[in-house]
């Protein structure tokens, strides 16, 4: 219990710390970085508490996929020389008190929320599906994931290749004046308008047009 | 504070999504923090989500989870895709010069 307790904290204060340096830092590969180390504390977390296929899938999704596509784009994009200032627009700056007052607000929403939960402990009731405990975690989310819920997870997958043709169609253009690959028109090309018989008049050559 | 429970997941739940609350409003230099506070409060949310399907014995919450990171996966390449496009078109993806719709 002792060492859960550390091993909390520990990696508790690790992504809290990070998540911090996500919004804070001046340059935003560092921001990059930072998502990085926090996705995997909390993944570590999620292992810890024993739901350990998704820390593996948060590990392989987050870290491996989109954390990359957020390094990809910001290397791109060439943004990692802007600096990421806080309270630069001097003329309009009257939305900053109002945001630290809505994040405040909402922080102790949630703490209010939790602590109500902690002395009111008979306020939920078991659901219809319970933890096995003989199975490990990836077993049990296998067998209600491919039964219960296979429309949903079918319509993640549809979301997922909507995603991928939107991604495609936004970033995808046509570029002019490059020289490509033509099948159609070397499939469609005929005899006719590709060889000519030509009468070769001695000492005189072929004057070949265009 | 040695007997680690739900409301010490919670509570660092409600941390990260603070943090990024305060990141998408305060941020005033690029666009993709903004999208990065998004991925923040997702993060947070699923946490919330792990550690009450751990403590209530409920495996609907992490079924959850999984399928909010099929629509975080999904929103953050669409919304790459978007800052990618709207860069080419205008050079800029500083939040303050992002006033075409005059908002």
């Amino acid at each position: 219990m002792i060492a859960h307790a550390i091993f909390f904290y520990v990696f508790s204060i690790i992504a809290v710390v990070s998540a911090v340096m996500v919004t804070v830092s001046k340059n935003t590969v560092h921001s990059v970085f930072f998502l990085i180390l926090d996705f995997i504390s909390i993944s570590c977390l999620f292992i810890m508490i024993g739901a350990e296929f998704l820390g593996m899938i948060m590990l392989i999704v987050y870290v491996g996929a989109v954390a990359v596509l957020f390094l990809f784009v910001v290397m791109m994009l060439n943004v990692a020389q802007q600096t990421n200032q806080w309270f630069i627009s001097k003329e309009n700056s009257n939305h900053i008190p109002i945001g630290l007052l809505i994040s405040v607000v909402i922080f102790f929403e949630l703490i209010i929320v939790i602590g109500g939960w902690k002395y009111k402990p008979d306020l939920f009731d078991k659901g219809n599906l319970s933890i096995v405990n003989d199975v490990s975690n990836t077993h049990s989310l296998g067998m209600v994931l491919y039964t219960d819920y296979i429309h949903i997870f079918q319509i993640s997958g549809m979301i997922l290749l909507i995603a991928m043709i939107g991604a495609i169609v936004l970033t995808f253009r046509q570029r002019e004046g490059v020289k490509t690959q033509s099948y159609i028109k070397q499939i469609s090309r005929e005899r006719a308008e590709g060889v000519e018989v030509v009468e070769v008049v001695s000492n005189k050559g072929v004057k070949i047009d265009d | 504070m040695i007997e680690i429970g739900l409301g010490h997941y919670l509570t660092l739940g409600a941390v990260i999504f603070s943090i990024g609350i305060i990141g998408i409003f305060l941020n005033r230099k690029n666009i993709i923090v903004i999208l990065m506070s998004i991925e923040l409060i997702l993060l947070a949310v699923n946490i919330n989500l792990v550690s009450f399907s751990m403590y209530l014995g409920d495996l609907t919450g992490q079924v959850f989870t999984l399928f909010i990171l099929t629509v975080a996966a999904a929103e953050a390449a669409i919304g790459l895709a978007i800052i990618v496009v709207y860069y080419r078109n205008s050079g800029t993806i500083r939040v303050e010069e992002i006033d075409k719709l005059k908002g």
